[in-house]
């Protein structure tokens, strides 16, 4: 679909009646009503507090809410912001909403705030989730300035966690990021990260649309398509990361959006990340908040039984894609007893190259490879509880920079199992 | 007597030189045929396997879970069997159009029928291979989304999507055939209803918890459980 299909009549006029701006904040939203409302009183707090003297207009993309999210969005008063801040804007604040589908699609919806913020010639683009809770007015600042004021392409944020929490960031996204693009950047799939004008409208260039990972993951593409393109990337300590309720099913959805889009990304990139020696640390702006250490209420007999079962169950699935030797240890790791329990950093490094290698080869269904990873994220999960359980921030720290030790030793193994030679 | 003996012989002989001397040429002619159409066939074999294997036919096959079935039936792979199957096809063919030269009545009907076969058995073969591979398909999808959702007999589940899926695509085969096609109707009518009539016994026998735990969840009135997913991935 080109940009002139993704941008409606209305949807033009609209942007043309606000005319050229300096930052565009963008908000996907869908079905938000809940939530949205702290959220826009935190960015019209931010636009007052850090950027009363620019251009700024907030641009909803609705995937069709039923719970009228969008009149939510663009009928929130600012006067009450005034009130509260005493602070008042010197340019009228706009806020304008496009419906672009008639339900979420995560790929339209940043493809349609970057065609707005490339026609409107933004100097800055920020995208803020509307399930933000923990939304601060201070955020806005931490991500467009390092854009607007230093010339940063891409701002990606640092969340304060529970201790337990981004789980799969922090032993599958982070460390494969960094081993295979040789960026250090902590989040490289967020919900709040800024972009330059420059990198908007190069990524609206990108093939990435067509591809079906590019629809339902396009944060993790454009991350990848900064660090492969040689923008400027930058991060920016933000907040809490707001806890999500999540199911079963937003863990596989959460898979196919980051596991897939990133091992669907490796195909097109091979020349790039096989030339990667070594990574190079990202510059991060604001202050670090402390690691809160609060336990997490979590079955663990359940994820192990979960883990066990899935190994027993998809082993003809684990055939095609994992070799004998990984197979036979997440056997043996299978039939461990809770309190033995370990799924040692080399195998999960192994079963994740393994599983990489695989949809490369499309040994079988790719969506199917992502999917048959799940069970083996969860005992991955389990052992990260026990590998940590005592432990507090700076060790955990520690046990991290580990693992993407195993990933950057185990590199060769993975370029050997890619081309076939194992 | 004997002056008869001889004319009938001379005759018979004379019979039989005409015979020869009709035939021999047209036998010739089948030979040579059927060495022609041994060539054809084999370098269409050749021809067939290279395609397969630059295509990379026998991952598809792997994927389609035909792979596994030919090895447990200890028969050679699918792309070998395949190009063997296409060099027998061709010189069964050439050797048929080879004898219908002889111009024997009865022989020619089943050249005929062989070649007007030919197009529904092809159709057939296409029918299996895409069944297989949507049974395979299917199946495992099933499977993982079981899996996933941590519901018990996955693999139950998973195999009852692929015996239905299998007799379908068998009962379409034997019909493009028309082999059997009353027979294959009821006993895919039978075997439908009996794998319906199981699955809905086990659904109910065996997912009254399921049902139980999915009302207490929704109407609030359970125990709330600890999950995993408590913790999120990102």
């Amino acid at each position: 679909m080109a940009e002139e299909m993704l941008l409606t009549d209305d949807f033009v006029r609209q942007l043309i009646n606000v005319g050229e701006v300096d930052v565009l904040i963008g908000l996907p939203t869908y079905n938000n009503a809940k939530t949205i409302e702290p959220v826009v009183r935190a960015i019209q707090a931010g636009i007052l507090k850090c950027f009363a003297r620019e251009r700024v207009v907030i641009l909803n993309a609705d995937g069709g809410s039923q719970d009228g999210t969008p009149d939510l969005v663009t009928g929130a008063s600012i006067d009450d912001v005034w009130r509260a801040s005493k602070v008042y804007a010197l340019r009228t604040l706009h806020a304008i909403s496009t419906q672009y589908a008639h339900r979420a699609e995560p790929g339209t919806a940043l493809r349609t705030i970057l065609a707005a913020a490339d026609l409107l010639r933004a100097k800055a683009c920020v995208l803020v989730s509307p399930d933000s809770t923990t939304i601060d007015p201070d955020w806005l600042q931490r991500l467009v300035s390092p854009v607007y004021r230093d010339h940063f392409d891409l701002v990606s944020p640092i969340y304060r966690r529970q201790k337990f929490e981004g789980v799969l960031m922090r032993n599958l996204l982070y460390p494969m990021i960094r081993v295979i693009y040789g960026c250090r950047v902590r989040e490289p799939y967020a919900a709040e990260f800024a972009v330059s004008g420059r990198l908007a409208t190069d990524f609206l260039g990108n093939g990435v649309w067509e591809d079906d990972w590019g629809k339902t993951g396009p944060e993790i593409r454009l991350t990848i398509a900064a660090i492969t393109g040689k923008y400027r990337l930058c991060q920016a300590f933000l907040g809490a990361n707001p806890p999500a309720d999540r199911t079963a099913t937003d863990l596989v959805d959460a898979m196919r959006r980051t596991v897939g889009a990133l091992f669907s990304s490796m195909d097109g990139n091979f020349s790039f990340w096989s030339n990667v020696t070594a990574s190079e640390p990202v510059p991060t702006v604001g202050a670090e908040s402390e690691l809160p250490l609060e336990p997490v209420r979590v079955d663990r007999e359940r994820l192990r039984e979960m883990f066990a079962s899935g190994v027993a169950q998809l082993e003809p699935v684990f055939r095609s894609i994992l070799s004998a030797s990984t197979l036979a240890e997440l056997q043996k790791i299978a039939a461990l007893d809770i309190s033995q329990f370990q799924y040692p950093p080399e195998i999960w490094v192994k079963t994740v190259f393994e599983f990489a290698a695989s949809y490369h080869k499309s040994v079988i269904n790719r969506d199917h490879i992502v999917q048959a990873l799940v069970p083996l994220y969860r005992g991955r999960t389990l052992a990260f509880l026990l590998e940590n359980e005592g432990d507090q921030g700076e060790n955990m720290e520690k046990n991290l920079e580990s693992l993407c030790g195993d990933f950057e030793r185990l590199r060769p193994y993975l370029l050997e199992i890619w081309s076939g030679r194992k | 007597m004997s002056e008869k003996i001889i004319a009938a012989l001379t005759q018979a002989w004379q019979e039989l030189a005409r015979g020869f001397d009709h035939y021999l040429p047209l036998a010739v002619e089948m030979l040579v045929i059927a060495f022609v159409g041994w060539v054809i066939a084999y370098l269409l074999k050749v021809l067939v396997r290279s395609i397969l294997r630059v295509t990379k036919f026998s991952r598809l096959s792997e994927s389609a879970g035909a792979t596994e079935l030919l090895h447990q039936a200890a028969l050679p792979s699918s792309t070998e069997l395949l190009s063997r199957f296409v060099f027998w096809v061709a010189w069964v063919g050439f050797i048929l159009l080879g004898v219908s030269v002889l111009g024997i009545v009865g022989l020619q009907e089943y050249t005929a029928r062989f070649f007007l076969f030919l197009p529904r058995l092809f159709a057939a073969l296409v029918i299996l291979f895409l069944g297989s591979l949507a049974a395979s398909f299917f199946s495992r999808a099933t499977l993982l989304a079981a899996v996933n959702a941590n519901l018990r007999s996955s693999r139950l589940l998973s195999a009852s999507v692929r015996i239905i899926i299998s007799v379908f695509a068998l009962s379409m085969v034997f019909e493009v055939l028309g082999v059997a096609e009353q027979t294959m109707l009821v006993a895919f009518g039978i075997v439908f209803g009996a794998g319906m009539l199981a699955v809905a016994l086990a659904f109910g026998l065996g997912g009254k918890d399921l049902a139980r735990e999915f009302l207490e969840d929704k109407l609030g009135s359970g125990k709330k459980r600890e999950k995993e997913d408590e913790l999120s991935p990102l």
